[in-house]
């Protein structure tokens, strides 16, 4: 029964304040969408002690869904320990953001709407988590998809809002197409997208190899390879991150809850949910860790220098995930999804703390513009810090737990990417101190920088805003310590079960790293907020001296390594470019030109010709005549010699 | 009920409510009102009647069911036959379903000719039913070409400014196909001497003869589906047509082609299908990039989804000769749901243009603010079009391209990018019309979609969904005649291959 409920309360909230909005109100598809997933989430903890503690793991199919051929698909709700990690992530942060929605969107016109979004996502995203199938992965995928669509053109009166969801959609398509293709190669191999089936006969097929695209190669590398772009488009990683930064067009509530806490960890879950194929393919999860290991440096260098509160975020975000996907490169996906639990709390606190400050700032997102407040939004600010210090790993918060688990784990695992992605982590943890030092000191602490007029308003949220921050500080507080036993401690294995398979044994070779390796990532971390005091605090001169000393670096960071530049030029304008020319040039010129058209014309012309003959002079047909006649007496003569 | 003849009667009772509307006198607007009611009242009771074909229909059978034999040109071995298998069921009941929808969504929309416009609406209908229907070659062509007549009469007085072009394009473009299709036809009697359907699917054609027999009806399938390159009377149709008219154009018309390919080309030619599948596959590869990029500059709304149209036609064809049951099943399910979807996506422009009189993209913008019926709804539809999982539009993409995928991996792979450009135009088109801010002046009092228009589309929007939650009820029915389709095709490449081994 909670089985059921969990995932589908959401889904009867949002159709409820979508369609009955206009007559139960505001109020009323506030307090709909907000009990329903209150109930949601109580069914989740009820789950996640029956499943992930008791071990009573569970697959429900509700109805069959497609039969063609050999395809047969049910859809179908699966429990297992990841799955309900997962719930109460999801389940717990929606919540929250639900109940903050109801504050932080109160002044806004279409409530009801916002509501009924927020709730579809939440069911999206609750069945993309149990699903017992590689296609109902897919429905979930998408689904989530389109409710991020939505959410981020939810003002979409913004021309900028609108632009920013097709971008958002667009790119996840491509991430999709990846997606799409590796499940048709699934199929192909295993003659099934159901994972009990799967991941049963994956080990036999381990050294199958198939012809793909004119390449022979080893089949369960190439689908990982393919699933894995649909990860990456999804999470955001290094090549298809050009979404998640614009995505920040959304109201904040949203930007919390799908663009750091959960849909982006979407791509995390998935690889983390096929593990039993990932282990197969040493190509595969190398690949995985390479391109996780340079989105966690890449995004982080991006965050040092954006001036918008939401986007240097937003790029934080970006680089967890990049953590996330190295850890499981290393075949530390217990690690992987500890961050992910973590990380779920912490940036949905710091989110939604930003949220807070743009509230209380009047609309101004700028840290450029902002400073001096923290006497003012005393809650806040200490919500704030306590998001920063577990995003920057100081011991004893959430992110310390699970963030040197990961690193402890590339070290171990001795191979040369896990050492590249060992660093590459260290410098990112430096830099990722040092942003989150930079936003707090330039956002709370020295002199106002906005004009008066904002700063006479500056006032802390209402209730119903803080209280669910203090949810998820608690979250951000407590989440590591008590997580880390089960997740990747002594009890993991039997924490985890057949949820998740690593062959390689990671976790437990990470326990034994040497001490310097575990030390490491807290060394610089206090590095990192060292070096934004001395630069933001004391020395505030530096950053624009650097700026202008390194001007051509900075611009090429500020501009966050130019990709949309070159997305642009590579592909937009040229698909509209080539568009118009096929348009003319193909259908117009070509085919009509020659085709239909092109043949009414001869016709007509032929036609014209020949009607210049019947003249209607008696001595145009009588020469004519004289011609015809000349012409066969001439043929007689010479063909009768 | 069984001993009725339920075929006939739903493909003649259309034709029995136009002789009503004929007899009907009196003042222009009275004749108008009870013109539209009988059509309403009789389209409806089509569909009812076909919803007796389904409850017959033994889904379990490959045959075809609910046979009808009468005798029509006697001396020859053409008679008037008719019976459905898995794979023409569907297609029935695509027409009998959208014909009351179309005639509901003409009300405001043509004031002029109205007794007129009905009764070419109920012949279309009867002509396109018995053209699924049939099974003799004959009375097939006879229907099939029929069909032309109403529509290009629906098109060159109903139409817009061009329409006289249009409808010229549009008639000659097809009969040309069509015309080698009726040699082609009667070199088939010749040689076999019959123009029984089932027995000419049981017959074997010599290997030389295929070929010239596949070109021939191909020629004529591939102008109706319509296939690259010779698509391009589709968006000058589409856009002059009026609202209705499109509306069956994109949501039966083009089905006739794809039908076709499976009725007549892969059973009855399956060693020249084999020998062709290259040339199908590229053409609609192409079809599905060129038109989508094609799609993506349109600067008006009927020829933008026209386009799209072809797009979508070419996953069909790539279904169609993938050869693997999941890409018959998904060709057959991407007709079916590309009928409903782009049916209602031309009705969605139907009711902006009926308020504004016009098609233009840029003449719109911020509908979202005024129209949030119409926005939902809208949406709803777009997202079908570009394959969400949930909807229809998802279930025949997703197995046209897991079929294919077991056959040829490139073909897959260029096919699937039709999922990224299909997002691309749709929501381009999308956000240009609905978001944005409303500022035109014209548009600021624009009223949102009347209880009317919301009946036209909460039929259309329940299907959507169930054909993408729960498909099985319209697979399963295919399941028996699109084995046995597959299994005749690998018989005779079997057999011929078998041959020419033996021979060497």
């Amino acid at each position: 029964m909670q089985f059921v409920a969990a995932v589908f309360l959401p889904l009867l909230g949002s159709i409820v304040a979508g369609f009955f909005g206009r007559f139960i109100g505001d109020r009323g598809a506030q307090l709909v969408t907000c009990t329903l997933l209150g109930i949601s989430a109580a069914c989740s903890a009820l789950i996640f002690k029956d499943v992930a503690i008791d071990g009573n793991a569970v697959t429900i199919t509700l109805l069959h869904w497609i039969q063609s051929g050999s395809l047969d698909v049910s859809w179908a709700l699966k429990f297992d320990t990841l799955t309900a990690v997962m719930l109460i992530v999801v389940t717990w942060v929606s919540f929250m953001v639900h109940v903050y929605s109801v504050g932080y969107m109160s002044h806004d016109p279409a409530i009801p709407r916002f509501m009924s979004y927020l709730s579809l996502f939440t069911f999206a995203m609750l069945m993309l988590v149990t699903a017992d199938n590689l296609i109902q992965l897919f429905f979930g995928w998408e689904g989530v998809g389109l409710a991020s669509y939505l959410l981020i053109g939810f003002w979409f009166e913004k021309p900028s809002a609108s632009a920013a969801a097709i971008k958002a959609f667009v790119v996840n398509r491509v991430g999709d197409f990846g997606f799409a293709l590796g499940i048709f190669g699934v199929f192909f191999l295993f003659d099934s997208v159901s994972f009990d089936a799967i991941f049963a006969a994956a080990p036999d097929k381990a050294a199958a190899t198939v012809t793909f695209f004119g390449l022979e190669a080893n089949a369960i590398t190439i689908c990982c390879l393919l699933l894995f772009v649909g990860a990456m488009g999804k999470s955001a990683q290094l090549g298809l991150h050009t979404w998640l930064p614009d995505a920040m067009e959304g109201p904040t509530p949203v930007s919390a809850l799908i663009h750091a806490a959960t849909m982006v960890t979407a791509g995390v879950f998935m690889v983390a949910r096929m593990s039993p194929l990932f282990e197969y393919s040493d190509t595969a999860l190398t690949v995985v860790t390479l391109v996780g290991a340079a989105t966690a440096f890449f995004a982080a260098t991006v965050g040092c220098v954006q001036n918008d509160i939401k986007r240097v975020i937003a790029y934080s975000t970006c680089s967890q995930l990049g953590y996330m996907f190295f850890a499981i490169g290393v075949s530390a996906y217990q690690a992987a999804v500890f961050h992910l639990m973590t990380h779920a709390f912490f940036k949905a606190l710091l989110f939604l703390g930003a949220g807070s400050v743009i509230h209380a700032m009047s609309d101004e997102q700028d840290i450029r513009r902002m400073g001096g407040i923290w006497k003012h939004v005393k809650v806040t600010w200490v919500l704030m810090w306590i998001g920063s210090l577990a995003l920057a790993g100081i011991p004893f918060f959430a992110g310390y737990y699970s963030k040197d688990m990961i690193l402890e784990a590339a070290f171990a695992s001795h191979s040369l990417v896990g050492q590249l992605a060992y660093w590459m982590g260290i410098g990112a943890a430096f830099l990722t101190a040092f942003y989150s030092w930079r936003l707090l000191i330039l956002t709370f602490h020295g002199k106002p920088r906005a004009d008066e007029h904002v700063m006479a308003h500056v006032h802390e949220s209402p209730a119903v805003m803080i209280l669910p921050l203090f949810v998820l500080a608690a979250g951000a507080v407590f989440g590591g310590w008590l997580g880390y036993d089960m997740f990747v401690g002594h009890a993991q294995e039997h924490f985890w079960r057949d949820a998740i398979k690593d062959l390689h044994q990671t976790i437990e070779h990470a326990h034994h790293v040497e001490e310097w390796v575990a030390l490491a990532p807290t060394v610089v971390g206090v590095a990192g907020i060292f070096l934004a005091y001395v630069l933001y605090m004391f020395v505030p001169s530096i950053p624009g001296a650097l700026a202008n000393t390194f001007n051509g670096l900075y611009r090429f960071l500020l501009n966050k390594w130019y990709f949309d530049e070159l997305y642009d030029f590579l592909f937009v304008r040229p698909a509209f470019r080539i568009g118009r020319g096929l348009w003319q040039g193909g259908d117009g010129a070509l085919i009509d030109g020659v085709g239909p058209d092109g043949v009414a014309a001869a016709t007509g012309v032929i036609a014209r010709k020949v009607g210049k003959f019947q003249s209607g002079y008696l001595y145009h047909y009588a020469f004519a005549m004289l011609i015809g006649v000349a012409v066969f007496v001439t043929w007689y003569m010479f063909n009768a010699r | 009920m069984t001993d009725w003849p339920l075929l006939s009667l739903t493909t003649f009772l259309p034709l029995v409510g136009a002789l009503f509307i004929l007899a009907i006198r009196g003042e222009a607007q009275v004749v108008a009102r009870n013109a539209r009611n009988v059509a309403l009242l009789t389209s409806l009771a089509t569909f009812v009647v076909s919803l007796f074909i389904l409850a017959n229909f033994d889904g379990a059978s490959a045959e075809f069911q609910l046979k009808e034999t009468a005798v029509w040109l006697p001396g020859t071995a053409i008679s008037y036959s008719m019976g459905v298998d898995g794979i023409s069921l569907w297609f029935v009941l695509l027409s009998t379903f959208l014909t009351p929808i179309c005639i509901l969504s003409t009300i405001g929309a043509v004031e002029k000719r109205v007794k007129e416009y009905m009764v070419a609406f109920l012949v279309l209908e009867t002509l396109m039913v018995g053209m699924f229907c049939a099974t003799d070659m004959v009375l097939f062509y006879v229907f099939f070409e029929g069909v032309l007549i109403p529509m290009f009469i629906i098109i060159g007085v109903w139409g817009g400014q061009r329409r006289v072009y249009a409808a010229f394009k549009f008639f000659l473009y097809t009969l040309a196909g069509s015309v080698l299709m009726l040699v082609a036809m009667l070199a088939m009697y010749y040689q076999a001497h019959t123009t029984d359907i089932p027995t000419l699917m049981a017959h074997t054609f010599p290997q030389s003869m295929q070929l010239w027999l596949w070109l021939a009806f191909f020629a004529s399938f591939a102008v109706k589906v319509p296939m690259w390159p010779v698509h391009t009377w589709l968006p000058d149709a589409h856009v002059e047509a009026p609202t209705a008219g499109s509306v069956i154009l994109a949501g039966v018309l083009l089905k006739m082609g794809g039908y076709g390919l499976l009725r007549f080309s892969v059973p009855m030619f399956p060693l020249a299908s084999e020998f062709f599948t290259p040339l199908v596959f590229t053409l609609s590869i192409v079809a599905v990039v060129y038109t989508s990029l094609v799609a993506l500059v349109q600067e008006d709304m009927k020829k933008l989804i026209a386009y799209s149209s072809v797009a979508h036609m070419g996953y069909v064809t790539i279904g169609t000769f993938a050869m693997t049951t999941q890409g018959v099943e998904g060709a057959i399910y991407q007709m079916l749901s590309h009928g409903v979807v782009s049916g209602a996506l031309f009705l969605c422009v139907g009711v902006v243009y009926d308020r504004m009189h016009t098609r233009e993209i840029a003449r719109y913008g911020g509908l979202a603010t005024r129209m949030p019926k119409y926005a939902l709804v809208f949406m709803f539809m777009t997202m079908a079009s570009v394959g969400l999982p949930g909807t229809g539009g998802f279930v025949g993409e997703f197995l046209v391209l897991l079929g294919v995928f077991q056959m040829n991996t490139w073909v897959a792979l260029f096919a699937a990018s039709g999922m990224v450009l299909g997002a691309c135009y749709a929501l381009y088109l999308y956000r240009r019309v609905m978001f944005g801010k409303l500022t035109r002046e014209d548009l600021k009092d624009i009223l949102d979609m009347s209880p009317r228009e919301v009946a036209m589309f909460v039929p259309l929007i329940v299907v959507v969904i169930w054909m993408g939650v729960y498909p099985n009820t319209f697979l399963e029915p295919m399941h028996a005649s699109v084995a046995k389709l597959i299994d005749n095709f690998e018989l005779a490449k079997a057999a011929a291959h078998g041959v020419s081994v033996a021979a060497r």
